[in-house]
């Protein structure tokens, strides 16, 4: 079992939910991030001049997986969010011990498959 | 008496009273999240204060029976012998508390507009503290010698229909004063980004300013007829000149910001106030045009020293703006609109010398008193918080509250 947490470009969340979607990866956890990495800051237009802003909105995709749909999320994300330029985003993945649904208190691999 | 007036006069003063909260939104916006409500929280209890210190003793000291020309006296000290009767010296045609009632909004909004300098630094205390004695040693001496019976500056001949220098010369110079005293904001001298938290607050700031603003420049006819509507076309003109010039502006160096059209907006607002009701209407286009260029380039310019840390640029909107606004119109007065002012335009160069006069005074009396107000301040009660509590904020360490608190 695995956990995804994929930083991207907020503008791309919609492409890549509908490309996880097509792949019957349904569950999500999303927020709203701020974050800096080789794309640095943007000037934005202050009252007369600019400023700089060192830390750039992206949004931050988590999805928790059984081990074998982990490359196919990965390889899905990259596709729907890849622009090429500098600030495409990073994905983490990471171990996770387990999984409990809360409604139906099934543990493993049954609650974080789509079916 | 007459109920028309009255009534204008009336409503001017809500409308003028309206521009305080919404300068709290204008100014709360242009800060980090962390100081939001601080910096509303300045405009608001500044509201609160000199409301109540006005009724005291601001309005004798500013418009009472006349000492020297430079202050009024202690006469009417609780507004004793000021009633619903018009005054014999101040609007003929209106209660005398209708008046006072105008003028209280006015010096409300004057103590708010120079939180503008020293947000997210500031001490609480210490803000109530300078705004309490900078109303009291500096706004109503400086009425008084514009606007009071017998005021030296008036006596002079000097022309401010609703107040290019006793409320925006004479706050955009004490903000700077105050803003040198104080010292920058940690993080300002390495150019760290203070990101403005809501550019829509700062809209809606600006939209209730010019809004609040037709009382503020047509109220100040102090009647409802011909002037008024002059002044009311006027103000709307160089609000909206001024600010599609700065939209303009920033298009030209980069993209047309609202933050820019809304904040030219204003300073088009600012440079009409003295000249409203002195100028032909067609003159509120360039006085408008013209004070955006002048406040762009000096907030330009101050942005590049990155020496004094006047935060929110109240001297390059309002000391700027109304130094522009005082000298045009000295240039556009003409007898033709207001019998009381004539400029070059009727051929009386002579009148630019005289609003060259008052702001030279007005700008030399605020800057040194209120320089001289915040180092005593300084050295007794401090002005700044402590490094932690700029760092925390000051929504919580002044005021133990959170502007968007909560999870849900």
């Amino acid at each position: 079992m695995k956990k995804i947490e994929a930083i991207i470009r907020p503008e791309k969340l919609g492409a890549v939910k509908d490309a996880l979607t097509a792949k019957g990866m349904l569950g999500m956890t999303v927020t709203h991030v701020n974050g800096r990495g080789r794309q640095k800051g943007i000037a934005l237009q202050w009252r007369a001049g600019e400023y700089r802003v060192d830390f750039l909105p992206k949004v931050k995709i988590e999805m928790v997986l059984a081990d074998e749909e982990c490359q196919i999320a990965i390889d899905t994300i990259c596709r729907a969010t890849k622009t090429g330029r500098e600030g495409d985003g990073m994905i983490f993945v990471l171990p996770v011990e387990n999984a409990y649904r809360v409604r139906t208190g099934d543990c493993g691999d049954v609650c974080i498959t789509g079916k | 008496m007459n109920s028309g007036d009255t009534a204008w006069l009336l409503t001017s003063t809500a409308l003028v009273l309206l521009m305080t909260p919404a300068l709290a939104f204008f100014y709360g916006g242009m800060v980090r999240r962390k100081n939001l409500l601080s910096t509303i929280m300045m405009s608001f209890a500044i509201l609160c204060m000199v409301s109540v210190l006005w009724i005291i003793y601001g309005y004798t000291m500013a418009f009472g029976p006349d000492v020297r020309g430079l202050v009024g006296n202690l006469s009417w000290f609780g507004l004793t012998g000021v009633g619903q009767d018009p005054s014999s010296v101040y609007a003929a045609t209106v209660p005398h508390l209708a008046f006072v009632a105008f003028q209280a909004t006015f010096a409300i909004i004057t103590v708010a507009l120079w939180t503008g300098a020293v947000v997210e630094r500031i001490k609480f205390g210490s803000l109530l503290a300078f705004a309490a004695l900078w109303f009291t040693l500096v706004y109503c001496p400086v009425a008084h010698w514009v606007w009071g019976n017998g005021g030296w500056l008036a006596q002079l001949g000097a022309l401010d229909f609703a107040g290019g220098t006793v409320v925006h010369v004479n706050a955009g110079i004490s903000a700077l004063a105050l803003a040198m005293v104080l010292g920058p904001r940690m993080g300002f001298k390495e150019g760290e980004s203070m990101e403005p938290n809501n550019i829509p607050f700062v809209v809606l700031g600006a939209a209730l300013l010019w809004f609040g603003w037709f009382g503020f420049n047509a109220g100040s006819a102090l009647t409802a007829g011909g002037l008024a509507s002059t002044a009311f076309i006027a103000t709307n003109t160089s609000a909206a000149a001024a600010g599609f010039t700065w939209m303009m502006l920033g298009w030209i160096h980069r993209r047309p910001s609202v933050l820019g059209a809304a904040t030219g907006a204003v300073v088009g607002l600012v440079a009409i106030t003295p000249a409203a009701g002195f100028v032909p209407v067609w003159a509120a286009i360039p006085i408008g045009a013209i004070a955006s260029i002048i406040s762009y380039y000096v907030m330009v310019w101050r942005a590049k020293a990155n020496k004094v840390d006047e935060s929110l640029d109240v001297f390059a909107c309002h000391g700027v703006g109304g130094t522009w606004g005082a000298l045009a119109t000295g240039i556009f007065a003409t007898t033709a609109v207001n019998s009381a002012g004539s400029g070059l335009l009727d051929g009386n160069w002579k009148q630019i010398l005289i609003q060259l006069a008052a702001i030279t005074a007005t700008m030399a009396y605020a800057f040194v008193v209120s320089w001289l107000l915040a180092k005593a301040l300084k050295a007794t009660m401090g002005l700044r918080v402590k490094e932690e509590e700029e760092s925390v904020g000051l929504d919580i360490s002044q005021h133990g509250e959170n502007a968007y608190g909560g999870v849900s």
